[in-house]
């Protein structure tokens, strides 16, 4: 493949162990129960509006986003609400959960649940994401950021491209992958009514090189679609990161602390591309994803599971063995969060669940810092991770700061790479926090 | 309910680690080593082994005795590489127990005293290689004849270095045209047909070794290229300027410990800066400050002092000179 890019700055190359690619979405069976956290999203949790013994639909709102920064959760069973109480996340803490008791599928009024692929889009701008706003649209990629927030530009800004990431450049997770593969259509539908929603006539599909596969369909299909372009991507962690996808694609730097917005870009997701289809053509709120099964000896594959399903019926689904697992993983292995328990339940940000043994998954010897300064070479950000960590150790947090700790996106570059297995990320992400932490009291 | 093994990402890891990189190096040593073997005979293999085998012992008594602590580094080879350094940059006729004292002030001196592996600020090679020159000044400049396939237990035939032939003549007056005639062929030089100190005679093996360890990304290009380029264009003006009074580039690339120096001894990243522009830095100064000594300076050699100079250097460029930040001003 010819005209491949990337971003010039650090970045590492893990294995991609894409063992999943090849394997079909196929849809898991639902649970007798889903738990249904109500903060699924970055921001405010979600208030709920159903009560214990209310009957609700399937696609029916029950938790409201009121904040800004929050979104809105629909019902991804029929069934009856059983308790809402306290049950552990993906987060490890217990947080405020909907607990709902299945029945057989009924869906509210009003969604298109036929698999015709509907091409105009009617709606304006405004009830476009208004639309993406009720459906409780969310990044889908992982950080769950608000997708309304996200196309609402702010004053006195202007977009100029959209970029849709199909970078998935995490290991292991196939879900974006197979999305494309199966659904290339409407993410090209969903990617047009999102160039609307943020008024640009530009749009760069973005898609690593491990995924010929992908770039071949969705460049064909994209013929057909004026404004949008696939672009091929050399194969480097973490090029899925924005501001790295960004560079890659637009060659435009986002300034520190800064949006990207900034530099007139708005990412999404293909997954969120997908979810925008769905929600702005067929009325539907998102209720299910693309999660990936995978790890190293289990066979896996791609499942469309509805949020709220306990892991552990994947897991059973699929038909793994948990006995030789020692870590299980929420995400892809470079950013992803070790789970406690099986029980944790899919949510919106669930791109995949992993499971590993020791051998894979154990930090290695940690030995002293031998000065090598492959963590300075593999940082995106252009960050000293080397003196980050110390700086967090002593507790030396102007030193943090000063050192920009903030611009970190914990991409965990600089820990893979460590050749002393320090626990570089560990330490600046406690940097980042205590020097949030100062830089709040100081508004004060 | 079972339980898992929680940690904060990453959860997976490249697969090099410190050990890997440190027996990379040894690995990376042993062209040069068996070269000096090769020309020098039984005294450069039983110099080699008697410096390795003080550094491990010196570095494993310091451990458990000094320090007290149950874990031992002796297997991560780090001093393996210490012992076999100091060994290439002596004369292969060094008395034995100077070889000892050396390693000693190398381990214990320059390494052990800081806190071990990571924590010297100066390579403890080089430390235990002045120490030496500086102590025992005669039986560090005795350079042995070589002889290939030598098999005798000791060398007896003695010759001047090619910086030591130059230098001293230049210094009598004579021109450099008169005196290259009595230094060796390049040729010579590149194989390592030379005298000189054990592991420094032969330019090839130690490219072999460096070529070794870029391939297995233990060292980047940065500093040694930096180095070598310097040092190639600064006596090349010097020679362009006066043929008659300095020696052309080529002569001062292969002649001495510059390879040695520029492929194993600066790139030493305990000890060397962390970011590839402050490596550039440092191999330039590196570069400058050898051509200084050995042009200007009362010694004929200059790369150990040279690199020894910027290693004090190192934090200054650490804390000056900034890698790229992605977004910054």
């Amino acid at each position: 493949m010819n005209g491949l890019k990337t971003f010039p700055l650090g970045g590492v190359h893990p294995d991609d162990c894409k063992f999943t690619s090849q394997k079909s979405i196929v849809s898991i069976p639902i649970p007798e129960r889903v738990y249904i956290p109500v903060s699924q999203s970055l921001g405010a949790p979600s208030v709920p509006i159903v009560n214990k013994g209310d009957k609700v639909k399937t696609g029916q709102l029950i938790a409201k986003g009121e904040a800004f920064i929050s979104s809105n959760i629909h019902s991804s069973v029929t069934g009856e609400v059983e308790k809402i109480e306290d049950w552990i996340d993906t987060s490890g803490y217990k947080r405020k959960t909907i607990i709902i008791k299945t029945e057989p599928d009924v869906w509210e009024e009003g969604i298109d649940l036929s698999s015709e692929i509907k091409r105009e889009i009617t709606l304006s701008k405004e009830e476009i994401i208004q639309r993406i706003k009720d459906k409780g649209i969310v990044g889908l990629g992982g950080a769950t950021f608000p997708t309304h927030v996200k196309v609402s530009i702010p004053q006195g800004k202007k977009a100029e491209y959209l970029i849709i990431n199909g970078v998935e450049c995490e290991p292991y997770l196939t879900s974006d992958h197979r999305l494309m593969l199966e659904k290339g259509e409407e993410i090209l539908i969903g990617t047009q009514i999102l160039m609307k929603a943020i008024d640009v006539d530009q749009a760069i599909i973005g898609i690593e090189a491990n995924k010929p596969d992908a770039i071949e369909h969705l460049s064909k299909l994209a013929e057909k679609y004026k404004g949008i372009k696939v672009q091929g991507l050399k194969l480097k962690y973490p090029q899925g990161a924005e501001k790295q996808l960004i560079k890659a694609l637009v060659n435009r730097e986002v300034p520190s602390g800064k949006l990207p917005i900034e530099v007139g870009c708005v990412v999404q997701n293909v997954g969120t591309a997908f979810a925008v289809y769905e929600a702005v053509q067929k009325n539907k709120p998102l209720i299910n994803r693309v999660v990936t099964l995978s790890g190293n000896n289990i066979e896996g594959g791609n499942f469309m599971v509805r949020i709220g399903t306990p892991i552990q019926k994947l897991i059973d689904f699929c038909g793994a063995k948990l006995e030789n697992i020692d870590k299980i993983i929420n995400g892809g292995p470079m950013m992803g969060k070790a789970l406690v328990s099986t029980e944790v339940p899919v949510t919106k940000g669930t791109s995949g669940i992993l499971l590993f043994s020791a051998e894979v998954s154990s930090r290695m010897k940690v030995y002293n810092c031998v000065r090598c300064g492959k963590c300075v070479s593999a940082c995106p950000m252009g960050l000293e991770p080397i003196v980050l960590e110390k700086a967090a150790e002593v507790g030396n947090w102007d030193l943090a700061e000063k050192y920009h700790v903030l611009d970190c996106i914990e991409c965990g570059s600089c820990h893979y790479t460590c050749p002393a297995g320090r626990p570089l990320l560990d330490m600046i992400r406690l940097g980042k926090n205590k020097v949030n932490q100062i830089i709040r009291s100081r508004v004060k | 309910m079972s339980t898992y093994i929680l940690s904060g990402s990453p959860h997976v890891h490249d697969t090099q680690d410190v050990k890997k990189i440190m027996w990379g190096v040894v690995y990376a040593l042993i062209p040069a080593f068996l070269v000096s073997v090769y020309f020098f005979g039984i005294p450069a293999l039983m110099l080699s082994l008697l410096a390795v085998a003080s550094c491990l012992l010196f570095e494993f008594l310091i451990q458990k005795y000094l320090f007290k602590s149950s874990e031992l580094t002796i297997t991560d080879g780090s001093a393996v590489i210490t012992g076999l350094l100091l060994a290439f940059n002596v004369p292969s006729s060094l008395p034995w127990w100077q070889i000892v004292v050396g390693s000693l002030v190398a381990i214990g001196a320059a390494k052990m005293t800081f806190g071990g592996l990571g924590k010297n600020p100066f390579n403890p090679a080089l430390v235990g290689r002045v120490f030496l020159l500086i102590s025992f000044p005669v039986d560090m400049t005795t350079w042995p004849k070589v002889s290939p396939l030598n098999t005798s237990l000791t060398d007896v035939i003695t010759g001047p270095t090619s910086l030591g032939i130059i230098k001293e003549g230049l210094m009598k007056g004579e021109s450099i045209g008169k005196l290259m005639q009595n230094v060796p062929t390049y040729t010579d030089m590149f194989v390592g047909n030379i005298g000189g100190s054990l592991g420094e005679i032969s330019a090839i093996a130690i490219l072999i070794g460096g070529i070794y360890m870029l391939v297995r990304k233990i060292i980047t290009w940065h500093i040694p290229v930096s180095y070598i380029l310097s040092v190639f264009v600064f006596t090349g003006i010097l020679w362009l300027i006066n043929p008659e009074k300095y020696a052309d580039p080529v002569f001062h690339l292969l002649a001495g410990g510059l390879m040695l120096g520029a492929v194993f001894m600066a790139t030493d990243m305990v000890t060397s800066p962390v970011n590839h522009k402050a490596q550039l830095i440092f191999g330039v100064g590196c570069g400058v400050l050898t051509v200084l000594i050995r042009v200007w300076g009362a010694y004929p050699e200059g790369v150990s002092f040279a690199i020894l100079i910027m290693n004090a250097a190192t934090p200054l460029l650490n804390n000056m000179v900034k890698p790229k930040r992605f977004g910054g001003a």
